[in-house]
């Protein structure tokens, strides 16, 4: 049996590309909004934290295939319109950023009161205690979670597929219609992309966590 | 004469104008549960007293009202005469401090908690900079020549650059001394330093404490269950019971002839 995986991969690459190029902007997105709502949560100000909570609860609860429907093919109609790339990265980075929200404040709230007390006892301003004292403390416990997280968003870009997006599930898809007899080696190769993709993001935070915990 | 509580019946150790600090009618109730019911007390400049008593008596919550962790429920807590929880308003009216007026209290105050508190991301050094760097604004290399200074005063000069984890319990709560009294304060808490400790430990802590506070410009409020070490260190023992001070004086006349049953039986628990 000849298998063409020389003419298949240039496709793969390509819809690899898309993926990646998701992955990267929705990351982007969906951390910013991790970090603000999950502080926001913990904000004195009671309206800040009224808002991020209304955020998590709303995008975390909402089921990514039907946000993206919505953002793609409601929001037109409601007057904004947006490449098929925004909106997956919108309504990916939505809904990832609403459970990292969740990651971020509870990584604030694990760290020990004791740190609080001697930010305090040493006479640190608020600010001074968040910034030197508890995020980088809080931040070396959001990473294990956060891996996991992105490693989630990346395989959950797999569903731009259904707004036409000529990502790498997409393309497999493709060539599964022209190699029908290969579908094996056509779905057993995504699977493999797909690893050899989510082993980079884990290597690379299992590396941050070494290099930022070295005092552990 | 068997009076429980006489406010300036013992003279301080240096006899001075005005107390450094004071508690005035100080009380504080965790929801249901009335933890102090009602002190008064005074700490003189450059006093070192101990306050005794049993678990649950209130000794910790005297200091954490003092160190602005907690805020008493009513009373009032002077520092150089000014009050510590209230401010004036710009109407000149007495109204709950804020954080700008808590903040400039707490230059006067320091504390060494009981389970040390280092920043575990920080080395020592770190540890004990960063108040002198961010706080009091001193350059960098001055702050660490003074951090380095200190932490040799309390025998750590080879730990300088070693984070909290790589450091035994008694010589984390030395790298905690050392970065309270890196910032020079005039009264320090010491809330019960060696309790987390291993026995064995105790020793050189209760050491560096000694030679400390042999220095007579700090205050100490000495909270600790060491009764041969506040004998010996403190200018004054206080004994509180329930929320109340039962019986002070000096530390001859608390240990030698403690006039009270409750801090007789305390004492007897330590024989």
């Amino acid at each position: 049996m000849n298998v063409p995986i020389g003419q298949w991969l240039p496709f793969l690459m390509d819809g690899a590309v898309v993926t990646l190029r998701i992955t990267v902007f929705a990351g982007l997105l969906a951390f910013s909004l991790s970090a603000l709502s999950g502080m926001g949560r913990l904000s004195a100000l009671t309206p800040i934290r009224w808002i991020s909570g209304c955020y998590i609860e709303l995008f975390r609860a909402s089921s990514l295939l039907v946000l993206l429907f919505w953002v793609y093919f409601a929001l037109p109609i409601a007057g904004l319109e947006l490449s098929k790339t925004w909106s997956a990265v919108l309504a990916i980075g939505l809904n990832i950023g609403a459970y990292g929200g969740e990651i971020v404040r509870s990584s604030i709230l694990a760290v020990p009161k004791g740190q609080y007390e001697a930010s305090i006892a040493l006479n640190l301003r608020p600010y001074t205690r968040f910034i030197r004292v508890v995020l980088p403390q809080a931040f070396v416990r959001m990473l294990p979670p956060m891996g996991n997280l992105s490693i989630e968003m990346l395989k959950s870009t797999s569903l731009v597929y259904f707004i036409t997006m000529a990502d790498l599930t997409y393309e497999a898809m493709i060539l599964r219609n022209n190699y029908y007899t290969h579908t094996p080696i056509i779905f057993g190769l995504l699977l493999l992309i797909y690893y050899l993709m989510s082993s980079c993001v884990s290597w690379s935070v299992r590396l941050l966590e070494r290099k930022l915990a070295c005092w552990r | 004469m068997n009076s429980i509580y006489m406010p300036d019946q013992v003279a301080p150790a240096k006899v001075q104008e005005q107390p450094l600090i004071r508690y005035e009618g100080v009380t504080k109730t965790f929801g249901e549960l009335e933890v102090i019911k009602g002190i008064d007390m005074s700490i003189y400049g450059g006093e070192k007293l101990a306050i005794i008593g049993p678990s649950g008596s209130g000794k910790t919550t005297l200091g954490r009202m003092l160190m602005t962790l907690e805020e008493p429920t009513s009373g009032i807590i002077t520092i150089d005469g000014e009050k510590l929880w209230q401010m004036e308003d710009k109407r000149g009216r007495l109204v709950r401090a804020n954080e700008k007026h808590l903040h400039r209290m707490r230059e006067k105050i320091g504390m060494v908690f009981q389970h040390f508190n280092l920043f575990p991301h920080l080395t020592a050094l770190r540890n004990v900079t960063l108040a002198l760097t961010s706080v009091l604004k001193v350059p960098k290399d001055e702050a660490r020549e003074r951090a380095a200074e200190m932490l040799g005063k309390v025998g750590l000069a080879t730990k300088l650059d070693e984070y909290p984890s790589r450091l035994s319990g008694g010589q984390k709560q030395r790298v905690a001394i050392a970065r309270a009294l890196v910032l020079r304060p005039k009264v320090i808490v010491f809330d019960e330093v060696t309790s987390a400790l291993d026995p064995e430990l105790v020793g050189e802590v209760l050491e560096v404490i000694k030679e400390i506070a042999e220095d007579r410009e700090t205050a100490m409020m000495l909270i600790t269950h060491e009764m041969e070490f506040a004998r010996e260190v403190a200018d004054r023992v206080v004994f509180g019971a329930d929320g109340l001070i039962v019986e002070q004086g000096t530390p001859e006349e608390i240990f030698d002839c403690p006039r009270s049953e409750r801090l007789q039986a305390f004492l007897g628990r330590f024989r």
